[in-house]
Parts: structure tokens; sequence; C-alpha cells
């Protein structure tokens, strides 16, 4: 069991300290994301990991060898790296390139070492790839993302308990992003630590069993990628607005930019009349915008329903398959008279929900983001359509890109 | 890949052959035109395998005076010329460098100009070699502590100082020339390169250097290989980068440096031959270098032979840029031609 451990790592690049006392530690099996804004320090802590940089303090610790102390041979025995700047343009074949990984198990200074040990190394590395039909190819006929696995197999070829990488997921077509980043867990399942810098949040937070944020050099969050990536530590870090939530395939935890919240003042208040996952974006816009919301009457199991309990919002609900009964629906009512703007969604109406239509009634304002002419979506006959006809003289429409703004001219007064 | 060893034998063996009857046929061209026969002669009672006494004295006195020594310099100069040559383009990853990028041939010009035109005189007795010698190495050394920085030496500050105390050098070397007077002829000779009135004498340094320097950039090939993917690549696969750096411009401007100090400037020799050997054998120098070594030892004699047949006697450094250049031009047509 390889283990890294940083202690009070601080480094200092052209008079200015770029890592400042890092102190945490990563295992064999660990799939470890480094993120954090450009100029964090990322690259900086893989080049100190793989001692390209001396410490200014604190050391870097492979089960308690310091890299400052030793060679770089020694330390490419347990340390590959994949670096960030694409391969140039070269006439070596990928096979010698590969093969270069086998450089630290070499006789120095003798331009032939070894080689006979390393085919099936170097072999194996082309094949987990997929690289082999491409091995006597020269570098410079294949394209970015085959160059960036050459760099990942020769990686491979140096056969090291860690392997650090450089963003290897940039530049790259969404389909060798996720290609790269299996194999690199695939590689972790075998009982590597792998620690890769990764600007796309998203990515890291699907793949990573932790993450490592950095910022101004600092180590400021070091955990699971649900403890890491939370609303309040994206703000601080990025001076970003965002939503986070869980990505609805993967069950990752899930990072949306959303705009600026408008101002600090008291936000108003929305109810948003929802179901069958129409408001989902609503809700998670609506309170990344710092409103404060409330939602019914959905029913139980429902897609809205989740998100709104995600977001910390209790939801007025009923039952599965049941209609909406008094109680609910005059709980609802009592939101509505409360909010400052009600909000509807592209919602089927059917018997069972009519009364979520009723309850709008008593909105001092009300908002449709229906994209659905009301025809297509009433299952409730006249009645239904007689109260949306009561309703439409009143009610505004936008759509979610717009939303944000259409509320706060609805309550400023000027729609 | 176990073939690849056995790929370089076979290159080497066969351009070894060449470099053979290279020296052969070139030893007969001159003024009194020699079979090869006759070579063949004189070179087997050396190594007392013919009776001497079959042997015009007079042939024999021609080939063991004049032709053999100044082939032989002219096989050393190319070889480490193209070795030089080699090294520069992987270290520098650009086509274009060649063995005097760093300065070294500019310093050199600098020590021979200043003992002809200016009449500088040596202490303890060091004559015009020994000036460009020590010239060239100290203003390879000069750039390289001008680059470095914070204990690294980035290849792209070390190639534009080269640049900039080329430009420097030149400027310096011209104006000597200028107050050369009746020796300009010489300094002109000088710096176009030449390797006529060879003796024995002046081969003894640098057949003795020569060789090892080569040997010893030999067994960095596996790092250079491994430098052209990049700095930081190499550094991850476990190579002392600016250690290595450091050896390989030592090597590589030594080898220029004793080439030059006796020659004088030939250029081309180091850009083109590694370039060709490229796209014969590829870019691994486990197989360029050896390879470069000897082609470029038998493109030195043919062209020194070109030189020395013509009406009047050439510098060497006109023929390998008179036939280099096209020969070059010709390369830059062919796609990929210049990658690394």
């Amino acid at each position: 069991m390889t283990t890294l451990a940083l202690e009070g790592l601080s480094v200092r690049r052209g008079g200015t300290t770029t890592l400042q006392q890092i102190s945490t530690r990563g295992s064999a099996g660990e799939f470890i994301g480094l993120i954090g804004p450009n100029g964090a320090g990322k690259t900086t802590l893989l080049r100190a990991i793989q001692g390209t940089l001396t410490p200014a303090a604190g050391s870097v610790l492979i089960d308690g060898m310091s890299v400052a102390a030793h060679g770089s041979r020694a330390v490419a025995q347990q340390v590959a790296t994949v670096p960030q700047t694409p391969m140039m343009e070269l006439s070596f074949s990928v096979r010698s390139v590969v093969e270069m990984g086998r450089t630290p198990y070499r006789q120095p200074l003798r331009p032939w070492g070894g080689d006979r040990d390393d085919v099936s190394v170097v072999s194996d590395a082309l094949d987990r790839t997929d690289l082999r039909g491409l091995a006597d190819r020269p570098i410079s006929a294949l394209s970015g993302g085959q160059r960036q696995r050459v760099s990942i197999a020769r990686a491979l070829a140096q056969d090291t308990p860690i392997v650090l990488l450089d963003e290897p997921t940039a530049n790259l077509d969404i389909a060798y992003q996720v290609d790269t980043l299996d194999l690199v867990s695939s590689l972790v399942a075998e009982g590597r630590l792998a620690i890769a810098a990764i600007h796309d949040l998203n990515l890291a937070a699907q793949y990573c069993d932790r993450l490592w944020l950095l910022d101004g050099g600092r180590l400021v969050a070091d955990g699971p990628p649900e403890t890491v990536l939370t609303r309040e530590t994206l703000r601080a870090v990025y001076g970003a607005n965002t939503v986070v939530s869980q990505h609805p395939v993967t069950g990752a935890t899930y990072v949306t930019a959303v705009a600026d919240t408008p101002s600090d003042d008291a936000l108003a208040r929305i109810h948003v009349v929802g179901g069958g996952g129409t408001t989902a974006g609503i809700l998670h816009l609506l309170d990344a915008a710092g409103y404060e919301l409330t939602t019914g009457v959905l029913h139980e199991g429902d897609t809205d329903t989740a998100v709104a309990r995600q977001l910390g919002i209790e939801p007025i609900t009923v039952d599965p398959y049941t209609p909406i009964d008094a109680a609910a629906a005059r709980r609802a009512r009592t939101a509505v008279e409360a909010a400052d703007v009600c909000i509807i969604g592209d919602i089927e109406v059917g018997g069972g929900n009519l009364p979520n239509l009723q309850i709008l009634e008593a909105a001092p304002a009300v908002i449709s983001t229906a994209e659905r002419p009301f025809a297509e979506r009433n299952f409730a006959g006249t009645a239904a359509a007689e109260l949306w006809g009561d309703l439409s003289d009143r009610i505004i429409r936008s759509h979610p890109p717009e939303l944000v703004r259409t509320v706060e001219q609805v309550i400023d007064g000027s729609l | 890949m176990t073939a690849r060893p056995f790929l370089t034998l076979r290159w080497s063996a066969a351009l070894a052959a060449l470099l053979g009857v290279v020296i052969v046929v070139a030893v007969g061209v001159g003024p009194v035109p020699i079979p090869p026969g006759t070579t063949v002669a004189v070179l087997g009672s050396t190594l007392g395998l013919v009776d001497p006494a079959a042997i015009a004295p007079d042939d024999r006195l021609i080939i063991e005076q004049i032709r053999l020594p100044r082939v032989l310099l002219a096989g050393l100069v190319g070889i480490a010329l193209a070795t030089a040559g080699a090294v520069m383009q992987g270290f520098f990853r650009n086509p274009l460098a060649d063995p005097s990028i760093i300065g070294v041939s500019s310093g050199a010009a600098v020590g021979a100009v200043a003992v002809i035109a200016v009449g500088v005189s040596l202490p303890w007795g060091l004559g015009l070699q020994a000036a460009a010698f020590s010239t060239a190495v100290a203003t390879g050394f000069a750039v390289y502590l001008i680059a470095r920085r914070g204990g690294r030496t980035p290849v792209a500050t070390l190639l534009l100082a080269g640049v900039a105390v080329q430009a420097f050098l030149g400027a310096l070397i011209s104006f000597m020339t200028l107050l050369s007077g009746w020796d300009m002829r010489r300094v002109l000779y000088w710096l176009m390169g030449h390797l006529g009135g060879t003796t024995w004498g002046d081969l003894s340094a640098i057949a003795a250097i020569v060789p090892l320097l080569v040997i010893a950039t030999y067994a960095h090939a596996h790092a250079l290989n491994v430098l052209t993917l990049g700095e930081s690549s190499a550094q991850a696969v476990g190579i002392a980068v600016e250690r290595t750096k450091q050896r390989l411009l030592i090597l590589a401007s030594v080898l220029t440096a004793v080439a030059v100090a006796v020659t004088g400037v030939i250029g081309f020799v180091g850009l083109i031959v590694p370039h060709g050997m490229r796209l014969v054998v590829g870019a691994d120098h486990r197989i360029l270098l050896p390879t470069s070594a000897l082609a470029g030892a038998s493109f030195l004699i043919v062209a020194d032979a070109i030189a020395r047949s013509a009406a009047a006697e050439l510098p060497v450094g006109i023929v390998t840029a008179a036939v280099g250049a096209p020969f070059f031009l010709y390369l830059l047509r062919r796609e990929g031609a210049v990658e690394l």
C-alpha cells in the first residue's frame, strides 16, 4: 500500500509563495481530483509531488521516502506524470515514445540497456490505451486525443504506484474525456493512487473519490465531492453563483453556474406550482438567485418534490396517485397568499390537480413558464379551461433564461 | 524492438564501408592522380601486408605525408560536426539548430582572427589553434551563463542568447578583418574553412579527443531521445534534465570547438548531415548519432576532394555550402524532412 504524504508543503517560485502549508495524504486505490481556479497552484502541486520543484518548506513523502532527497530516477520509479502540454511534432513512433516510459529502469548511459525486459510492459500499455494499431505511426500523424493517450501509455509503461495527470481531459472531445477518466479509474481500481488536476468540476465529481480544492496556493477543502462542492465553498473560491444538485443520470454531485444574485436585500417570496419535473430547473434557478421558495401541491415521488427537498424546501405534498385533498389545497393557498409572486410550470392539468389552478386566484401576480398552449395540457375539461381563462389576463409569460429578470420586474412593479 | 540495435549495426557497417571506399578514392584525388590500387597498396604496406618495394616512392610520399593526413582530418572534423549538429537539433528541438548555434564557431573565429590579423601573441606559446579553441569554449560557456536563471536554462533563452552573441562576435570579426590589411586573405581563408596543408601534427589532438567525445555523446543517446519530448516529460521519466542538458551542451560545444579550431568555420555539415540521416534512419538518436557521424566523415572528405580538384584550390566551406544548400532545399521540399 503506497501512501503519499504532504507535510506542511510550501513552494516558492519567482519570489512569491505559490503553495502554502499543504498537509494531506493519499493512499493507493484513491482517485483524487485536484480542483481550483486558474492560478490556484494545481500544476505547481503536481510538480512538487513529482520532485521537479523543490519545496521551500515541508516535504513530499512517498512511503516515508522524501522526494526532494532522491534523484529523479528513483522518484520516476514511484511517480509517473502525464503532462498537460501536448507532445510536439515528432517523427518518433508511438511505440518508441511509450518505451521511453521505461527510462527509470534502464541502465543510465547505456543506449540500449535493459530493453528486453520492457517488451511486455510496453505492449500491455499499448493495449490498455487502445494504441496497438497505431504503434508504428509517428507521433506527428496523431490527433490531439491520440497523443494524450500516448502520454498516458508512457505513464503506464513507467509502472508506478502513483500517477499524476495535469488536465488530462483539457482539449479532448467528450467521448475521449470519458475514455480517459475511465482508464484512470481502472488504474485506481488496480491499487494505484491517481491525482488529476481537472478543470471541469462535474467530471471531477463524477470520477474522483476525493477532491483537493486549492485556492491561492492553499488547500481549502479536502474530502469527497459532495462535501467539497458546496454552494458556499464555490462562491468563496470561484466567486461564482452556483447550483449544486445531483446529476439525474450518474447521481454524482453536479454543479451549474447561474447568474449572480441581483442584490443582498431581503428577497421576495415565491410560490412555485409544478409537477412531473416541469419546475425542477426553475426551483434550482430561483433558489440560486436567493428567493425564499415554497412549492406545491406536489405528489410524493415526483421529481419536483425530490428537487425541492434537495434544496432544503419542504414541499406541500399528497401521496402518489391520489388527488389533491382539501387540507393540502388549503395549505397551498396559504403559501400562495404569503408569496409575492406565483410561478406555474408547463404542467398538465387533470381532475386530480385542478386545485393547483384554483389556488392561483389568491396570488398577487402569476408568471407562467408554459411552453405548450393550455388546451394541449388540459385533461380536466371545461372547468379547467374556464379557470385558466379567468387567470390568463393576469398571467405574465416567461421562460427559464429570463425568469429571474421577469420576477424582478414583477416585484419592482415595472411589469 | 530488439531488432533496432542490429539495425544500427547494419547501417553503421554499411556507412563505415562507404567511408573506407571514400577515403581510398579521395586520397587519389589531387594534382597528381593516384589510382585506388596504389592507395590500397600503400596502406597495406604500412600494415606489413604488401612489399614496400613495389610502390613508387613519390606516390608513397604524396599519400602518406600529404593526402592521408588531410583526408583523415576531414573525416574527423566531419564526425565532430555531424555529431554536434545532431545533438544540437535534438537538444533545441529545432530543425535549424547547428553546431555553432550557441556561438562556439564565432568564438573560435574571434580567437583565430585576433591571432592572424591583429597579431595578438599568446602567453605560454599557444598557437592559433589553441587560441581558437579557448575562445570557442569560453563563448559557449558565456552564452550558457547568460541564459541561465534560477538554476534553469530554458532552451529558447539559450537559443536567443546564442544568436545575439553570434551577432556581436560577428561585428568584432568584421572589424578585425578590416584592420587585417595584408593578412585579410588569410583571415577570409580561415573563416571559410580549409583543410589544406594538414600535417600529422594537426591530427594528433583532434584524433585523440573526437573519438572520446563521440562515445560519451553516444552514451547520452537515449536521454537525448527523451529530451525531445520536452523537459517536463523527460523529468517525469527520471532524466535529470538540467544536468543532462549541461553535459550535452559541453559535449557538442567541445566537439565543435575542436573541429573549428583546426580547420576554421566549415558550415552546413552539422546542419544537413543529421537531417539527411534522419530521413533515412529515423529520429532515434541511438541510430542517428553513429550514422550521422559516419556520413558526416564521408561528406566532408568528398567535399574536400572536390575543393582540391578545382583549378585553384577552394576553401572547403565554399564547397559544403554550395553542395549542401541545394541539397538542403531539396530536403525542405520533401514532406516531413525537417521533423525531429
